[in-house]
């Protein structure tokens, strides 16, 4: 009888655990997430733990999105001018957490005021018990003026608020740090800047059971490779006990690969692309797949037909961990 | 796996003669471990030393060649588990499987041998056709192949039939001139399998059933045994955890624990019940080390996405694609378009051609010839200079098709900007955003200001 003595590799790092959500001190989620905790790659379950699945987070935004594909304002309909409305359809479509863009604060976008953006913000909270991911409106001047608010207005929530970047991370930390919230820290595709800017978190003392890093996402065809080879390269540094790099990792494959043309373009584009309908989504599913491969702990994704189709690839996965 | 140069040079006679050319055993070893000079320049090696080392020398998993002719794809002889390790050598042959009694077969395969698509500059196409035994006995099933060869002349195939008797008429019948890849050998019908497989000189997948790696291992040796060379591992799992545990495994033991009978690559048998299911399969099968994918949906846009994903896994990280040097328009640009400069990184050009897309605004994008790096690297290398970038817009034919004369340059090389009036005459220099993200902002406020 052959037998064939496979290779098991033990890992002296774990991922740490964050968990988003709250449901007591403030906090009014009826679930929370975790995510991390991993001390082995990604889902090889028969060398060691995985004992929390990724999660799938939709992204809705505050407004109207006038520039999203065609094919998500099809899909979201009506559903897209309320953020209430939206964020309920999307737990519906199996969200595990809601990802909310401020983006009517922006000065293109509206100009809105801070005090209707934390309105908007209490209205998702009261419409969904999931826990919330809240973007400001993208730039890091206006995103410290929005998010400190919410921040405040929120307290307690343990929402994740990003982006936290080497730009205005201090004022995001102290956000979080005063009002029980979480930070995204983002870098651009790089495990040194990574690092650093957890580091700079750290020594603020932010726990860092309380960041999620953003290794910023390339869309398939669009840099993909640079965000999977980073992201390996982040999660075996972390198994290898490199504590800066021990940080659940969250990816923006749906903004991405639906910001693409291949996401975008309904005509006038050569027969071999296929439909729109299925282009999109398979552009979000593959990228969102691959990064799930390389080690990503929430995906944010914008189309129900990717959450549906990827929450399915998940369960098959996490099957017996 | 490769030796190193001490383990070498206990397998050498340790007498310094120079025959070879190097003054030392110890000197010829270590060239021996770069691969700079050949084992039979030493004129009294040993037949011991010689045997292992030409055994180091064997690549731990086996390249093997699928198809005859010009559409024939080889994989395998990779060395890393990672592809930032090295780099990931041999893509995964993407191939559509087909039912000898589906009506449609012809078609399909006229369909598969003709899709094309285009990425950066480089042509994508499937590899291949498999044809799935289903109804009808060894003849009809020979025809089947026949008709998907007629419709497809030239298309790699992979002929999936547990009948021997029936792949060996397919292959009697003129397919073995294509070399198609059999599938399946497995326990009940090997010896069969092997037999059919060594006397046409094709490829044989070898399965097992449920991940069953030392299944695999007998059945490696058997067909071995029985004169086939080149392999295939089929692990027979179900399901995503079942491949990707199955697929490392291999990986690992091939490349690791130098596992002969495991050295040979992978086909994954991707195939789902819905295309979106099927994607996600697929995905993960070129990301994790299949050498053959084999889908049964021709959805176009999950083609597209295939086939891009596997040109961006399989890029050499150390070489990153270069984008041609010259003038691109993003949107219908117009005389009075912007006219933005940046660098041929093809992510660099890709990022900043996303977002001077997303902005809305048509343009004219200037892409210099950097080597491939980004704009700060190019710039500290002296690629990116005044100099460059005046050549490029002179070049570049830009003049004649604008009604302006502003460039902008990116925001990383502001200090830049009065060089290149010096060297462009009559030309306004404006400097960009550092970041593209902030391209948008730029053209809606400065630009268009």
């Amino acid at each position: 009888m052959t037998v064939v003595e496979i290779p098991v590799e033990k890992w002296p790092g774990a991922v740490r655990e964050v968990t988003l959500g709250s449901s007591y001190g403030g906090g009014t989620r009826t679930s929370t997430v975790t995510v991390g905790g991993e001390t082995v790659q990604p889902f090889l379950g028969f060398e060691g733990a995985l004992p929390h699945r990724p999660a799938l987070a939709v992204e809705i935004v505050d407004m109207e999105p006038g520039d999203w594909s065609p094919e998500l304002v099809a899909t979201w309909g009506k559903d897209l001018s309320d953020p209430a409305k939206w964020a309920t359809r999307a737990v519906e479509e199996g969200a595990d957490l809601i990802a909310l863009k401020l983006r009517s604060c922006h000065p293109d976008f509206g100009d809105r005021s801070v005090t209707d953006a934390c309105d908007t913000v209490d209205r998702v909270l009261a419409a969904v018990g999931v826990p919330l991911i809240v973007y400001g409106p993208g730039t890091a001047d206006q995103d410290n003026e929005v998010l400190v608010a919410v921040a405040e207005a929120t307290k307690g929530e343990q929402l994740a608020l990003g982006l936290c970047t080497e730009k205005n991370y201090r004022t995001i930390v102290a956000a979080a740090l005063g009002n029980g919230h979480l930070v995204i820290a983002q870098t651009p595709i790089d495990v040194n800047l990574a690092k650093q800017l957890n580091i700079l978190i750290g020594d603020m003392r932010l726990p860092l059971e309380r960041v999620l890093m953003d290794p910023t996402t390339g869309a398939l065809g669009y840099g993909l490779e640079y965000t999977y080879s980073v992201m390996e390269r982040l999660r075996l540094a972390a198994l290898m006990g490199d504590a800066m790099t021990q940080l659940p990792m969250i990816c923006t494959p749906g903004e991405e690969a639906w910001r693409q043309k291949e996401g975008r373009a309904a005509a006038d584009v050569p027969e071999a692309w296929g439909e729109l309908a299925e282009r999109g989504v398979s552009w979000e599913v593959t990228t969102a797949m691959t990064l799930l491969e390389a080690g990503a702990d929430i995906l944010l994704l914008r189309h129900p037909a990717s959450v549906s189709v990827l929450r399915e690839a998940l369960d098959d996965l996490t099957k017996g961990a | 796996m490769a030796l190193t140069g001490l383990e070498i040079y206990k397998l050498l006679p340790k007498t310094n003669c120079k025959d070879c050319g190097f003054p030392t055993c110890l000197a010829f070893a270590m060239k021996l471990s770069q691969k700079a000079t050949e084992l039979d320049k030493c004129p009294s090696v040993s037949d011991e030393a010689k045997t292992t080392l030409d055994a180091a020398a064997t690549p731990p998993i086996k390249l093997v060649a699928i198809g005859s002719g010009e559409r024939a794809f080889e994989i395998g002889n990779e060395v890393v588990l990672f592809r930032h390790e090295k780099t990931f050598y041999h893509q995964p042959g993407l191939v559509v499987r087909v039912k000898s009694d589906d009506p449609q077969l012809a078609e399909v395969a006229g369909r598969v041998a003709g899709y094309e698509v285009e990425r950066v500059g480089i042509k994508l196409h499937l590899d291949g056709l498999a044809v799935e035994h289903a109804g009808g006995d060894a003849a009809a099933y020979a025809a089947a192949v026949a008709a998907a060869r007629a419709a497809a002349p030239g298309l790699p195939l992979v002929l999936i039939s547990g009948d021997a008797a029936a792949i060996d008429a397919a292959l009697s019948g003129g397919a073995a001139a294509d070399r198609p890849l059999v599938h399946a050998a497995t326990a009940a019908n090997w010896q069969a399998m092997a037999d059919v497989a060594a006397k046409h000189g094709c490829p044989l997948a070898i399965r097992a059933e449920a991940g069953d790696l030392a299944g695999l291992v007998d059945l490696s040796e058997n067909v071995r045994g029985a004169g086939v060379e080149d392999l295939m591992l089929d692990p027979g799992t179900a399901g995503l955890a079942g491949d990707l545990a199955a697929f490392t495994q291999l990986r690992r033991l091939a490349l690791k624990k130098g596992a002969r009978a495991l050295g040979y690559p992978i086909v994954a048998v991707a195939g789902g019940a819905t295309w979106q299911a099927e994607l996600a399969r697929a995905t993960q099968a070129v990301a994790k080390y299949a050498g053959v994918v084999i889908i049964d949906h021709l959805v176009p846009a999950a083609v597209y996405a295939l086939l891009t994903l596997r040109q961006n896994i399989y890029t050499d990280p150390q070489k990153p694609i270069q984008m041609e040097p010259k003038l691109y328009e993003v949107g219908s640009a117009v005389p009075d378009s912007p006219v933005l400069i940046t660098t041929n990184f093809s992510l660099t050009y890709f990022t900043v051609a996303g977002e001077v897309d997303g902005a809305g605004t048509p343009a004219w994008l200037l892409v210099a010839d950097s080597d491939g790096l980004s704009v700060l690297t190019a710039w500290a290398a002296g690629k990116f200079d005044a100099e460059k970038i005046a050549k490029t817009v002179k070049d570049s034919g830009i003049e004649s098709r604008i009604s302006h004369k502003k460039l902008v340059i990116p925001g990383h090389v502001a200090g830049l900007s009065g060089e290149v009036e010096e060297e462009l005459p009559g030309w306004q220099i404006m400097v960009g955003p550092r970041d593209a993200v902030d391209i948008p902002n730029y053209l809606k406020n400065v630009w268009g200001a």
